[in-house]
């Protein structure tokens, strides 16, 4: 009796103790470091760097926000001024030579059209993001469907 | 006696002017030379010392009202911090190289002084109040030399456009061969922007 109970015990106890843990061990995500104690010196990723000026990059999606083919480090958009627009609005896109902003972007959330960029629309990079060429942290197949497809 | 009389009843100045306009009869013209010389050389190398010493960052950031506000912002930028490791300080944009539009501009800054004793901005929302009317002041002056300050650093001449992007090229192609200055396109290069509703509405929400 007193045996048993004492076998038990520590299995239970065993079971608690290094269970457990052997399961932490298997489960454990790696870390950003990597599999390295706290001690070591890890490896850092080298700085990315902005794709070059270029031509407007085709759409991959239909209703895809276009991506923005330059960098725009120091670019400010904030309640006083947004430094996108002093290109893309509509009063300057033809002298900039750049790409005007939809007209999708002046209407608020029930439709109604406004006299300038809605302030659900104003804030750029919400959508549109610059680039850089780096290798992608996960693999992708998608494709293109057919009609939006460039030859 | 009557001449004694006389400088007794001009005063002191009077009596002063008096001993500039006479000869002296006491020194001789080369002691005059010499001493002139050098007290000229002091004179000037001191007026130039101190003129020096309040044409630096660390003099302009003694006020907190640079330190706090334009200082902090300026931190921010690719003229403070950049991969060559150039940079430039307060006065190498706001203070003229030469010496006679210095001299104008530090004149001009006794009206700052003036300020700075009022207390027109001494807190950061009197500061954003007057962001836009301090700008425009910059920015005014900028035009009117066209951009001296940027183009002792920046030249047009001087320009690769083969290692500019490509819409780099374009606007200052343009701009070389337009009226344009470096400022009517490189705003809020070092400082935060004012509001600037009024300045081109279509590139700001508010009203």
């Amino acid at each position: 009796m007193t045996k048993s109970l004492i076998i038990g015990i520590s299995l239970i106890v065993w079971a608690l103790v290094f269970v457990p843990q052997v399961m932490a061990q298997e489960e454990h995500p790696a870390s950003l470091r990597g599999h390295k104690s706290i001690e070591d010196e890890s490896s850092v990723p080298s700085m990315k760097k902005w794709a070059k000026d270029g031509e407007p990059i085709e759409r991959d999606y239909v209703q895809q926000p276009p991506l923005i083919p330059h960098s725009i480090k120091g670019y400010k958009i904030n309640v006083k001024f947004n430094k996108c627009l002093t290109c893309h609005s509509w009063a300057n896109y033809k002298e900039a030579g750049a790409t005007k902003v939809s007209q999708t972007h002046f209407s608020d959330r029930e439709e109604n059209v406004l006299a300038n960029i809605a302030p659900r629309r104003y804030f750029c990079t919400q959508c549109h993001v610059p680039q850089a060429n780096v290798k992608p942290l996960v693999e992708n197949t998608f494709e293109p469907v057919k009609a939006i497809q460039h030859k | 006696m009557s001449t004694q009389n006389e400088s007794n009843r001009k005063g002191w100045l009077g009596r002063f002017w008096e001993s500039l306009k006479k000869p002296t009869a006491k020194y001789s013209l080369g002691t005059l030379l010499v001493a002139g010389f050098i007290f000229g050389i002091l004179f000037w190398g001191g007026f130039n010392t101190a003129m020096e010493m309040t044409n630096n960052e660390a003099f302009c950031i003694s006020c907190h009202e640079m330190r706090d506000n334009v200082y902090q912002e300026y931190k921010d930028t690719v003229h403070y911090s950049n991969r060559t490791g150039v940079r430039a300080t307060c006065p190498d944009c706001h203070v003229p190289k030469e010496w006679v539009y210095k001299m104008v501009r530090k004149i001009q800054a006794s009206n700052e002084l003036y300020h700075k004793a009022l207390g027109t901005i001494d807190t950061p929302e009197k500061f954003e109040a007057k962001r836009l009317e301090l700008a425009r002041h910059v920015w005014d002056a900028m035009k009117k030399t066209d951009s001296r300050e940027c183009r002792n650093c920046h030249d047009f001449e001087s320009m690769d456009y083969t290692e500019q992007g490509r819409r780099a090229v374009k606007q200052h192609e343009k701009g070389l061969n337009g009226d344009k200055t470096c400022i009517d396109c490189h705003k809020g290069i070092a400082h935060s922007l004012p509001a600037m509703y009024e300045e081109d509405p279509s590139a700001a929400v508010g009203e």
